[in-house]
């Protein structure tokens, strides 16, 4: 694939490494002169100098060709507006876009700029998913199919404990996909019978996460 | 005339001076900048306070959902994005757009090309550098003009 990767900080550079590395062809675009020369040392040929907002910058790397493009610098409006530009004007099939202020995702969402990775958002799913007493945990979203993935740990007071799966009155909506138990996971069937400390996975409609979290009860103050 | 509520991101040189003009033509004009500071600049020339002659200032970014709203956005009739970023003004334009549905919406870009590719997308742009080129090719040709050539047509810009 021909990608263009727009932004030389470190997730820029280390992206476009990686990339070249899986033998696609790379140009990494960066708008500040003096990172540029530090990058092109390494890269060489595979980085250009300029400020990829400006359309013919992007016209010259090649932009009626690439399959990909990545907007990944510092400043959320440059990353928006090249998406936008590379998938409406230039007709990028894919693009991917960085979020560095998850507030500003809600504006990614609307000029329907998709997908777009916040590091921010990723490293509080990990806290949260590092700190049990959370209860639950956003895994997945799957905006378009409506749909989302989370997971509960059963908490010592959790009145589901010794319950068998088929006899738990689940919301509508919901399904439990899979049960983690001492570090195995398997797919529950009508007759498991929970335990203490089991890790649960459920897909469920939007919304739905307050009934679940007090049907689990995982924390003690929900239940 | 109808009064308009004004809602102007970026109080830089052109925005403070938009604001003074249409307050003083008795529009109701409200301004967001992220400097504290440009409120002074919203001042100069005036006999009185901006906030005594009616205006509305908040300390803000034109990203933030809620800074917009302190603003007015929701009862905006007109809304002016002139930052010195094109790309924030070309997004938070959008944003007025299509999420607050502001009736009109202009920004200011000083890019010609992505100015005349987001007018095309149908985003009322004002872009000063292609005035400027505009006045200094007409003063080129109007001074070879004298000389006795025949100045060539001006190419009608396409709409």
């Amino acid at each position: 694939m021909y990608i263009i990767v727009v932004g030389a900080g470190k997730v820029g550079w280390n992206l476009a490494r990686e990339l070249l590395e899986k033998e696609h062809e790379v140009t990494l675009i960066e708008s500040d002169r003096r990172r540029y020369l530090t990058v092109e040392q390494e890269l060489e040929h595979n980085v250009s100098y300029g400020d990829a907002s400006e359309l013919w910058v992007l016209e010259r790397a090649g932009i009626q060709r690439a399959d990909m493009v990545i907007a990944v610098t510092g400043d959320d409006e440059d990353n928006m507006l090249i998406c936008q530009v590379a998938r409406e004007k230039y007709l990028v099939d894919q693009i991917i876009a960085r979020v560095n202020n998850p507030r500003n995702r809600q504006h990614f969402d609307l000029l329907g700029v998709k997908p777009s990775v916040s590091a921010t958002d990723l490293i509080l799913r990990l806290l949260e998913h590092e700190v049990p007493e959370y209860g639950l945990v956003h895994l997945l979203d799957l905006q378009e199919e409506q749909l989302e993935i989370i997971e509960m740990l059963l908490g010592k007071d959790s009145g589901l404990i010794g319950r068998r799966v088929g006899d738990l009155s689940m919301p509508e909506g919901s399904l439990l996909i899979s049960v983690l138990r001492s570090g195995k996971g398997f797919v529950p069937t009508a007759d498991t019978v929970l335990e203490e400390g089991d890790e649960v996975l459920a897909v469920l409609d939007p919304g739905k996460e307050d009934e679940l979290k007090a049907l689990f009860g995982p924390d003690g103050d929900s239940a | 005339m109808r009064l308009m509520f004004v809602l102007i991101v970026g109080c830089g040189r052109v925005g403070s001076s938009v604001a003074r003009g249409m307050l003083r033509e008795g529009h109701q004009v409200s301004c967001l900048d992220e400097d504290p500071e440009s409120h002074a600049r919203l001042e100069v020339g005036l006999e009185k306070s901006w906030e005594d002659l009616g205006g509305q200032f908040t300390v803000g970014a034109g990203l933030e959902t809620e800074a917009l709203v302190a603003a007015g956005i929701e009862q905006a009739d007109v809304f002016i994005a002139s930052t010195d970023g094109d790309n924030t003004n070309i997004i938070i334009a959008q944003i007025a757009q299509k999420r607050y549905e502001v009736p009109t919406v202009i920004a200011r870009v000083l890019d010609p090309l992505r100015a005349e590719w987001y007018r095309r997308q149908g985003l009322q742009t004002v872009c000063p550098t292609k005035v400027a080129i505009d006045m200094l090719e007409s003063a080129v040709r109007e001074s070879a003009g004298r000389d006795g050539t025949p100045p060539p047509e001006p190419a009608a810009e396409a709409a």
